[in-house]
């Protein structure tokens, strides 16, 4: 057993995820059997083979720094769950 | 024949005609859904007022030059449409409405084509059959027992039942292929980078691919004309020439290089499967193509690594649903941290939270060599097996889907089994490659999917073999529904 509810609950504050224990569980069962399966990977010898990140080989992609029309205030506010005088609102961060 | 059963090509010769107008043929649509949608379960949302206004326009205007204009399409709700709902089938977004178009949105209607509506998917296109839509499961149209694939079960399903005249969907391992075979429909996942993804809602960036889903390979090569070419607004699209794809629409395949590749018909495939890809082999080698058999030996691979650097990729996309800028926000918090991951907990699905903590975990100090970096070069393997195989062949046939549809409900319990009916369609989007799903059989009443793999870049060979493969034979048929 690769992964332990330990595991999954340091993985899931990671992830910003809260999980019941018996999600917990159930997670774990699930995720051993899937890496169980990922190890078939260590079959290869993968020693001398490059990584492949990304298919095309383009590298830094510019363009002109020229200004243009960007999205109104309102527009991009638009879908925020809660806003005040065209900002996002946020529970407070900052200790007194 | 129905309006709404028409084909784009079919379609597109009536406007200019006259024989039809843009707001009958939209009608015929929204009526179509009318009748089978509580059935069918494909649509999301459907834009009524919005796509008969937008027919009324077209017609005003009386121009019906563009292959588009006046042609009603159902698009995946993975990708952005300005001022209409956009959810991507997740309770995150459940009222989400994009200020913007998505570049394939853009271009489509500056083609004058009517958007109907935004189809059903996986939540997040993660999955392989549409039962992890956060709202409700679409059923296949030749039998309603069964899935339509997935995760653009909703565009393939509204096309396979005559509900739009043709749809977009979005391909990361084989979601646009997949339900295109399951649901007897041709669909196209063209080369990485073919096709803007600005406005595509991220699952795994390296992977993920718009490609159209179709009733002919006629109307996938007018759609592929529509919405490919480079984009200033995605980094990741190639500044390549596009040719005109309707110059492929020939039939003729005589002294083409075609290879079959032994690992997609061993272990795993159903026979029937078989029998129809090894068919199809022979219906190519009559018309005077050369098929012969190859190997691909790091196929059995692809699965897993596919697994481990789309997972992590989605753990990093899906980072930004945070309840702040847009989507749900939890009711009650205390903190911050605790606005999050109340707000990501209650808004994700159970598939989409896995994926998140397998990629979370792959990517994780201590983890990420023996995981992602593995993949990563694993993935370069399979990559190496068909730049081999391509320089001696013009293409690669194989199964799109290991089976035919499955019934709803069979792999719902056990993840590795539903992700391997991606076994045949994610090497290909490990490499980038383009390719086409097509009609090639039945198996007791349900069709079944050839894929025909290309060079990069070269979607003309595909599409030229697929025209030549469909005026041959008899496969294109429709659901009784």
């Amino acid at each position: 057993m690769k992964i332990t509810i330990e595991t999954v609950e340091h993985v899931a504050n990671l992830a910003r995820l809260y999980l019941s224990e018996d999600e917990k569980a159930e997670m774990a069962k699930k995720l051993n059997s899937i890496l169980e399966y990922m190890d078939k990977l260590n079959e290869l010898d993968t020693t001398d083979v490059p990584p492949t990140a990304h298919i095309i080989p383009i590298k830094n992609v510019f363009r002109e720094d020229v200004v243009k029309e960007s999205l109104p205030r309102e527009e991009a506010l638009k879908n925020a769950p809660d806003k005040e005088r065209g900002f996002f609102k946020v529970p407070r961060i900052i200790e007194d | 024949m129905k309006l709404n059963e028409l084909t784009i090509h079919e379609a597109h010769q009536l406007l200019l005609k006259r024989e039809i107008s843009a707001e009958e043929l939209t009608k015929a649509v929204l009526d179509r859904i009318d009748r089978v949608e509580e059935t069918i379960k494909a649509f999301l949302t459907v834009d009524r007022e919005g796509a008969l206004e937008n027919s009324k326009k077209v017609d005003s205007e009386g121009d019906y030059s563009c292959a588009l204009a006046g042609i009603p399409v159902a698009i995946k709700d993975n990708i952005c449409t300005k001022d209409l709902k956009t959810t991507c089938a997740s309770k995150m977004l459940a009222n989400f409405i994009p200020p913007y178009d998505a570049t394939v949105c853009e271009k489509l209607k500056a083609g004058k084509a009517i958007i109907i509506g935004k189809t059903n998917m996986d939540e997040f296109a993660m999955g392989s059959s549409t039962e992890n839509s956060g709202f409700f499961v679409t059923r296949n149209p030749w039998d309603t027992e069964r899935v339509p694939g997935g995760s653009s079960g909703g565009s393939a399903a509204a096309v396979a039942a005559d509900e739009c005249i043709f749809a977009l969907g979005s391909d990361t391992g084989g979601s646009i292929r997949q339900p295109a075979s399951h649901c007897g429909v041709v669909g196209l996942k063209p080369t990485y980078g073919r096709v803007s993804r600005y406005g595509l809602v991220a699952y795994a960036s390296s992977l993920d691919q718009i490609g159209p889903i179709t009733k002919d390979v006629t109307d996938c090569a007018i759609v592929l004309n529509a919405i490919a070419g480079w984009d200033e607004k995605d980094s990741t699209c190639a500044n390549l020439p596009v040719p005109d794809f309707t110059e492929s629409l020939v039939a003729d395949v005589r002294g083409m290089k075609i290879g079959l590749p032994r690992e997609y018909l061993g272990e795993g495939i159903d026979p029937d499967v078989r029998e129809a890809i090894i068919s199809a082999a022979r219906t190519f080698e009559k018309l005077g193509a050369v098929c012969e058999e190859i190997s691909l030996p790091h196929t059995e691979y692809a699965l897993a690594a596919f697994y481990i650097i789309a997972t992590a990729e989605a753990s990093s996309n899906l980072a930004r649903y945070d309840g702040i800028r847009y989507g749900v926000r939890a009711r009650d918090y205390d903190d911050l941290l605790d606005l999050y991951k109340k707000t990501r907990s209650e808004g994700f699905g159970d598939e989409v939270k896995r994926r998140i903590m397998l990629g979370t975990y792959a990517l994780s100090s201590g983890y990420y060599e023996a995981y992602y970096l593995k993949a990563q070069k694993v993935r370069t393997l399979v990559k190496r097996d068909f730049d081999q195989a391509f320089e001696k062949y013009d293409i690669i046939i194989a199964p799109t889907a290991p089976t035919p549809a499955f019934k709803i409900g069979e792999k719902t319990d056990d993840p590795l089994k539903m992700y391997m009916s991606d076994v045949c369609t994610i090497p290909v989007n490990m490499a980038g490659l383009p390719a086409i799903s097509i009609p090639c059989g039945f198996s007791n009443g349900m069709p079944v999917g050839l894929q025909i793999i290309g060079k990069p870049f070269d979607e003309a060979t595909i599409l030229r073999a697929a025209y030549t493969f469909e005026q041959a034979t008899d496969y294109r048929k429709k659901p009784a529904l």
